[in-house]
């Protein structure tokens, strides 16, 4: 079964078993790595993508369900890491192991594309999904704050 | 490491390509017992070719034309930042200009790359234990300043005027009587082999208050590929005519497959071979997703009487009371002073508890998994792994194939999340045995439930800790009891260096279950602290002692933990009145060499058994300290894995089953349960550095414990503290 949707800008044809998730047809069919394998069932978040702009857990999204939207993975955020997010993200040296960040930010930036500037209460609730085992929580909710800053600026 | 999407494993690695098409430049060949200049291309060769040229050689340093520094880490980076440190150290001591300067992951050869090992034995390339920057704090300086030589050497011959003239800033070689400057890139345009480069004894090294990098704020140099999904991870590295493979493995360690049904799987789209392993049955195929349905269709046979098939995890921990009360002699003793039990049997008062812990998972955020092309031949290999012990990797694969290590090649990538888990090579072996089968490269990845079901877990315990007291309530004698499996897991921690009691008896009464155990994240420091340092407050409550006070009283002799203790105290204001509804908690402990001491602030939601920790004031004496605000970090980060540990993670098991699978019934912290804030104060020190990443985690449970007992006079005293656990010992 043939199935189109745009990934990351550009449109992309594929010939996937349909209830493939859509992770693995990301990272092993198309090679973009950046999206990472956490726990396969939903709960960690390293896998954050946006669909149509909203947060999903590509773990557990067919990729017969993306047919006809538009995918945006941590490689289609930016050109040159300048999302101000990423720019945040570096500024506050919030990666450790770095794993599950590529999530984090995906999430961050949905967040902030809803809510230009949250309250820490905000951030806290809408980032609960994503697990960092290095403990960067408070790191992350400085970037955010930081590229919320820029963001309400610009 | 920028990622190349496509590995092509018959080619020389992406990077050391880099490195021999580099610009024509200068060269440093630098071993830690020496340097020697030569030719980095030569020196990169496989290390087949190479030996013939001289052992214990190899590169560390080089400078293209254009003045771009590139500095080799030997070290795993597992988000503990030491590929920064390793190379700012060298960077120091060539006066290297930092911006000029790129870290590229050395090669596997700890006789040249290794750091020394524990007294003196040999080299390791091990990461663990917070060793890395302290190991090779006065080596890499060494290899710096021989570089800065080298450098100078040069300038000297070209201008015909003596070494001792010239002098260093970042990037440049300066002569101030002639008021001439030229830089490290156009030195390196010319530069020629200086045959004989002395030894830098670590007296004419850097004092500290000349230093311009270390102690200084220095962005971590992995940071910028970890924000746009370009770092490297083995999980990310795609070979050509790679097979992906999946194992499902023994619910109970040690039995072994039988009989399973092959014809069936191997008729399953996308299936091509199945390998029996002793533990377990390989599964391989074109394509991921075809793995896992066959998976799930495997109906294995298992051989029965593992001795782990007896081991239900809560009933035997009960037990352990049983023994620590049989007065079972034969115990391994760690540490002996005075008579203890004599101690406590004229001691004026005396004290006993018990405090229990469970297993605990590593849940590093990147599952188990491997890439590994055995030759054609089957007596050589390419491995690409993120690992803590990429030597004991190599020699492992080397001895399933019955070759040489000589003829694997590792290629290190980005580890996400090592703690322990990454430590052991078995991953990587199932991966060589699984292509060994098919002589095609193998992309095994463990699923999350695979990395549950056999993980290697921290070890249950019980502790029984009894002290005595003389009449003017002086801790006198100290007793310290540990039972369960896993002895050298179980021992780190327990001994007291910075507490004066005369006498002690600390000993571990060691049990065999069967079951997989390794090391954690500062291993066994985060139950025996957790059991030290309640214990200690539950004495002071006791003698109506303040805890701080009666810390600082056992701590007299020790001014360097006291000053760790006094600091965190300050900066949380011990002694004033807590939020209402909150209280505080102070905890102290070493670990991996450094010392550290925070204060909890909690609150207890009473109705669900929920501890909330607000706020922890930490301070750390890590001796110097290379990279500051990343100690911040890796702080930070060990007091919320401690933390979560001490809340909420438990692994049980039934049978020899581990009873938990993924993240929703084992659980580690999430955003809304960390700490509002974390506080940490660096002690300045002008002493050799010492450990940093797991030492925020040993003071979480005391604590922890510590406040809710201020707060409920509850003692809580079985880790974690679920709310089902305070709950019932709120009840009780």
């Amino acid at each position: 079964m043939s199935i189109e949707f745009e990934l990351n800008g550009s449109k992309t044809k594929l010939d996937p078993q349909p209830e493939t998730a859509l992770l693995w047809v990301l990272r092993e069919h198309l090679k973009l790595t950046g999206t990472k394998f956490g726990c396969g069932s939903g709960l960690c978040g390293a896998c954050t993508v946006h669909l149509d702009g909203h947060p999903i857990r590509a773990c557990i999204t067919p990729v017969s369900a993306v047919a006809g939207k538009s995918v945006t993975t941590i490689e289609g955020l930016s050109k040159n890491r300048s999302h101000p997010l990423q720019k945040a993200w570096i500024e506050a040296q919030v990666p450790q192991c770095g794993y599950c960040q590529s999530g984090q930010i995906m999430q961050a930036a949905a967040l902030l594309e809803s809510n230009k500037n949250p309250s820490r209460d905000e951030i806290v609730a809408y980032m609960n999904g994503n697990i960092c085992r290095c403990g960067t929580y408070l790191r992350i909710i400085r970037a955010i704050k930081i590229a919320s800053a820029e963001v309400n600026e610009g | 490491m920028k990622k190349p999407y496509i590995l092509d494993n018959h080619m020389p690695s992406l990077s050391r390509r880099r490195f021999i098409a580099g610009t024509g430049g200068l060269t440093f060949m630098i071993s830690i017992g020496g340097l020697i200049n030569g030719n980095w291309a030569s020196a990169n060769e496989d290390s087949e070719g190479s030996r013939t040229k001289g052992s214990n050689i190899t590169v560390w340093v080089k400078i293209d034309s254009e003045g771009t520094i590139t500095v080799l880490n030997p070290s795993a980076e597992m988000g503990q930042g030491s590929m920064t440190a390793l190379a700012v150290l060298i960077a120091e001591e060539m006066d290297a200009d930092w911006s000029k300067v790129r870290v590229e992951h050395s090669p596997i050869d700890p006789k040249i790359y290794g750091r020394p090992g524990w007294g003196g034995r040999g080299y390791h390339m091990i990461t663990v234990g917070s060793f890395t920057v302290s190991g090779y704090f006065k080596p890499l300086r060494q290899a710096g300043a021989q570089a800065r030589y080298v450098l100078l050497k040069n300038v000297s011959m070209k201008w015909k005027i003596p070494l001792t003239e010239l002098k260093t800033e970042p990037g440049m070689v300066i002569h101030s009587a002639s008021n001439r400057r030229i830089s490290y890139g156009e030195i390196a345009s010319f530069a020629k082999t200086i045959k004989e480069i002395p030894e830098i004894p670590e007296k004419s090294l850097k004092k500290p208050g000349e230093f311009r990098l270390i102690g200084k704020y220095v962005p971590r140099v992995d940071i910028p590929e970890k924000v746009d999904g370009s770092a490297l991870y083995s999980m990310d590295v795609i070979v050509p005519d790679m097979l992906y493979a999946t194992i499902l493995r023994t619910p109970v360690n040690g039995n072994q497959p039988e009989s399973f049904n092959e014809k069936e799987i191997m008729s399953m789209q996308g299936i091509q071979k199945i390998v029996r392993l002793k533990h377990g049955v390989g599964i391989l195929g074109k394509r991921y997703e075809n793995l896992l349905p066959a998976k799930r269709r495997l109906k294995v046979k298992w051989s029965k009487g593992a001795p782990a098939e007896m081991f239900d995890s809560e009933k035997i921990l009960e037990g352990y009371k049983n023994v620590a009360s049989s007065g079972k002699k034969g115990g391994h003793v760690l540490n002996q002073q005075g008579d203890a039990d004599a101690a406590i049997q004229n001691a004026h008062r005396t004290y006993s508890s018990d405090y229990f812990s469970d297993h605990v998972y590593h849940a590093q955020m990147e599952p188990l998994n491997a890439i590994v092309s055995v030759n054609p031949a089957g007596d050589g290999a390419e491995i690409w792994a993120g690992t803590q012990s990429p030597s004991g990797a190599i020699k492992a694969v080397a001895k399933l194939l019955g070759t040489s290590p000589r003829k694997i090649k590792l290629h290190p990538c980005f580890l996400g999340g090592g703690f322990g888990r990454r430590s052991m090579s078995d991953y990587i072996v199932e991966a060589a045995e699984l292509s060994k089968a098919v002589r095609k490269p193998v992309k095994l990845i463990w699923s999350r439930e695979d990395d549950f079901q056999y993980g290697a877990f921290r070890p249950m315990c019980l502790q029984r800790l009894v002290a005595g007291l003389d009449a003017d309530g002086k801790l006198i004698a100290w007793k310290h009891s540990i039972v369960g499996d896993g002895r050298r897991l179980l021992s780190s921690g327990a001994k007291i260096p910075f507490y004066d009691i005369p006498n002690q008896h600390i000993e571990i009464l060691g049990l065999s279950h069967g079951v997989r155990l390794k090391h954690w994240r500062a291993v066994g420091h985060g139950f025996t602290k957790f059991a030290i340092e309640s214990f200690i407050d539950e004495i002071a409550e006791a003698e109506g002692v303040d805890s701080y006070q009666f810390h600082r009283q056992v701590m007299h002799n020790s001014p360097r933990a006291l000053k760790v203790l006094e600091t965190a105290a300050d900066m949380a204001g011990w002694g004033r009145k807590p939020p209402d509804g909150h209280a505080f908690g102070i905890s102290f402990a070493e670990r991996s060499g450094s010392l550290a001491a925070c204060v909890a602030e909690v609150s207890l939601e009473k109705s669900s058994g929920k501890i909330k920790v607000h706020r922890i004031w930490s301070s750390l004496d890590a001796g110097i300290v290379v990279q500051p605000d990343n100690a911040v970090a890796q702080m930070e980060s060990a007091i919320i894995y401690g933390l979560s540990s001490v809340l909420s993670e438990r692994i049980t098991f039934k049978d020899g089953k581990v009873q938990q699978s993924n993240f929703h019934d084992y659980h580690v912290m999430r955003i809304s349960d960390a700490p509002e804030e974390i506080h940490v104060k660096i002690i300045d020190s002008n002493e050799s550095p010492s450990g940093i990443g797991e030492t925020g985690l040993p003071i979480t449970g005391g604590a922890v414990a510590n406040a809710v007992a201020a707060l409920s006079g509850i003692r809580l005293k079985h880790l974690p503290f679920t709310p089902d656990q305070v709950k019932k010992a709120l009840e009780s």
